[in-house]
């Protein structure tokens, strides 16, 4: 049905564009650790692509080649720099927050930097950056809905759709189930986030 | 025992204020003796302890471990060889006891079953009976059962060094006399340079105790000689004890 084959296309959007900003994400937020300078520049920007009005970024895009345009590729363009900060963000401050002292020991015990880095850094800031994860996928989800405006498909097709008829109801038929896919993602990654503190003895 | 464990030659750390941290000191620390620093805080005893492993660097003069100059020698090899427990257990929370136990020889590449043997050994003789603690995790022992599983992870792979900075301050008093003696007996054969404000400690522990303040060195003496050491910190150091 319809609505079906629209909700696929928005998770399959947001899903995409979320990878695309896990991949770069975390190594900016782990630059952002390791040289304060480079890390400062890419938070900055970051931060400020955070302040551009979502249906206006849409429209920023539109006359830029290969990024822009119009269709699926500018949606995740557009969702991969609204999910970016929150992910650098997370990443770094879950790398800051490792205890000194754990840092300290793993360095005298003759771990490289790349060692501690992998064995000990990361996996000590994965729920945070898992937190950082999941408030990227609620603000995709809400976000991509707005990327039917530029042609990119998903549930704001219905709600576009209901605004130029006056529709209530069919405005509400994108909007409701864009809101569950919200919170059901939110409950999947705080169960994900939780269970991984956990393990790694923090809660 | 031709090379010392340790030599400090006119060894001085700046701190970024300009103000001197260790001021010029000079000291040799034989293989196989039993050193502590004592002072007050803030007297540059950790300092001095951390230039051996390169965790600090001299502003100037020259730290030696086992004859070589530490600038020539490539740190994360000399770390693997050099055991360092702090006052903090400072154990990966992430990983069990065991891999905590089993980081270093996986640096160094031992096979898992060496890994094993070793462990079960270092870890029933420092009472973590490996069958009870191997799999839990840091957050699940008490603050005496980490500081053991940290001293496991430093013994492992029976370095000829171990530095110890303050290890059994936290620490109540019952549980600390026991983690000595353990340490004592588990370091036989390792030159051991401990760390420490406590002169009850020190003189349990150490062969010879070198007393720190204000970045010098103002005593170098022995655990018998202590008492009777004229200078006047060290007067009020031994005072204290009684």
């Amino acid at each position: 049905m319809n609505l079906l084959r629209l909700t696929g296309e928005h998770l399959l959007i947001v899903v995409i564009a979320v990878t695309i900003a896990i991949a770069a994400g975390v190594p900016l937020g782990t630059l952002a650790h390791r040289r304060r300078n480079a890390g400062a520049v890419a938070l900055r920007i970051t931060d400020a692509v955070q302040t551009i009005p979502s249906l206006a970024m849409f429209g920023f895009l539109i006359p830029l080649p290969f990024l822009g345009g119009i269709g699926v590729r500018p949606a995740i363009v557009a969702l991969v720099l609204y999910s970016l900060l929150p992910i650098v963000r997370s990443t770094l401050v879950g790398l800051q927050r490792v205890d000194p002292h754990v840092r300290e020991a793993a360095t005298a015990m003759g771990m490289t930097g790349r060692q501690l880095l992998w064995q000990i850094e990361l996996p000590l800031a994965t729920p945070a950056i898992v937190a950082g994860i999941r408030i990227a996928v609620v603000t995709a989800i809400g976000v991509a809905t707005i990327a039917a405006a530029v042609g990119g498909g998903g549930l704001g097709t219905l709600i576009f759709r209901g605004v130029a008829m006056v529709d209530t109801r069919l405005i509400l038929s994108g909007a409701l189930p864009a809101a569950l896919l919200a919170l059901a993602a939110d409950a999947v990654l705080t169960q994900v986030e939780r269970r991984l503190a956990r393990r790694r003895g923090e809660a | 025992m031709s090379d010392p464990a340790v030599a400090y030659r006119d060894v001085t750390v700046t701190a970024p204020s300009g103000a001197a941290i260790l001021d010029r000191i000079t000291l040799t620390i034989k293989a196989g003796e039993r050193v502590a620093f004592l002072g007050r805080s803030g007297a540059g005893k950790t300092t001095a302890l951390k230039t051996i492993n390169g965790l600090v660097t001299p502003s100037s003069g020259i730290v030696e471990v086992e004859g070589t100059p530490l600038a020539q020698q490539d740190l994360v090899t000399l770390r693997r060889r050099i055991g360092y427990v702090m006052q903090q257990p400072a154990l990966f929370p992430h990983r069990t006891v065991f891999d905590n136990v089993a980081t270093v020889p996986r640096l160094l590449g031992w096979d898992e079953p060496r890994i094993a043997r070793e462990a079960a050994a270092l870890m029933q003789q420092l009472e973590l009976p490996l069958d009870r603690f191997a799999s839990r995790f840091p957050r699940m022992l008490s603050g005496g059962e980490q500081q053991r599983v940290s001293l496991a992870r430093a013994l492992i792979v029976a370095p000829r060094l171990l530095l110890c900075d303050e290890p059994f301050s936290a620490l109540d008093p019952l549980i600390r006399v026991e983690l000595q003696t353990l340490l004592i007996d588990a370091t036989r054969r390792t030159t051991l340079i401990f760390v420490t404000h406590d002169v009850r400690e020190a003189m349990r522990i150490a062969q010879r105790i070198v007393v720190f303040e204000a970045g010098r060195v103002v005593a170098d003496t022995t655990p018998a000689e202590l008492p009777r050491h004229e200078h006047p910190l060290v007067r009020r150091f031994v005072a204290s004890t009684t």
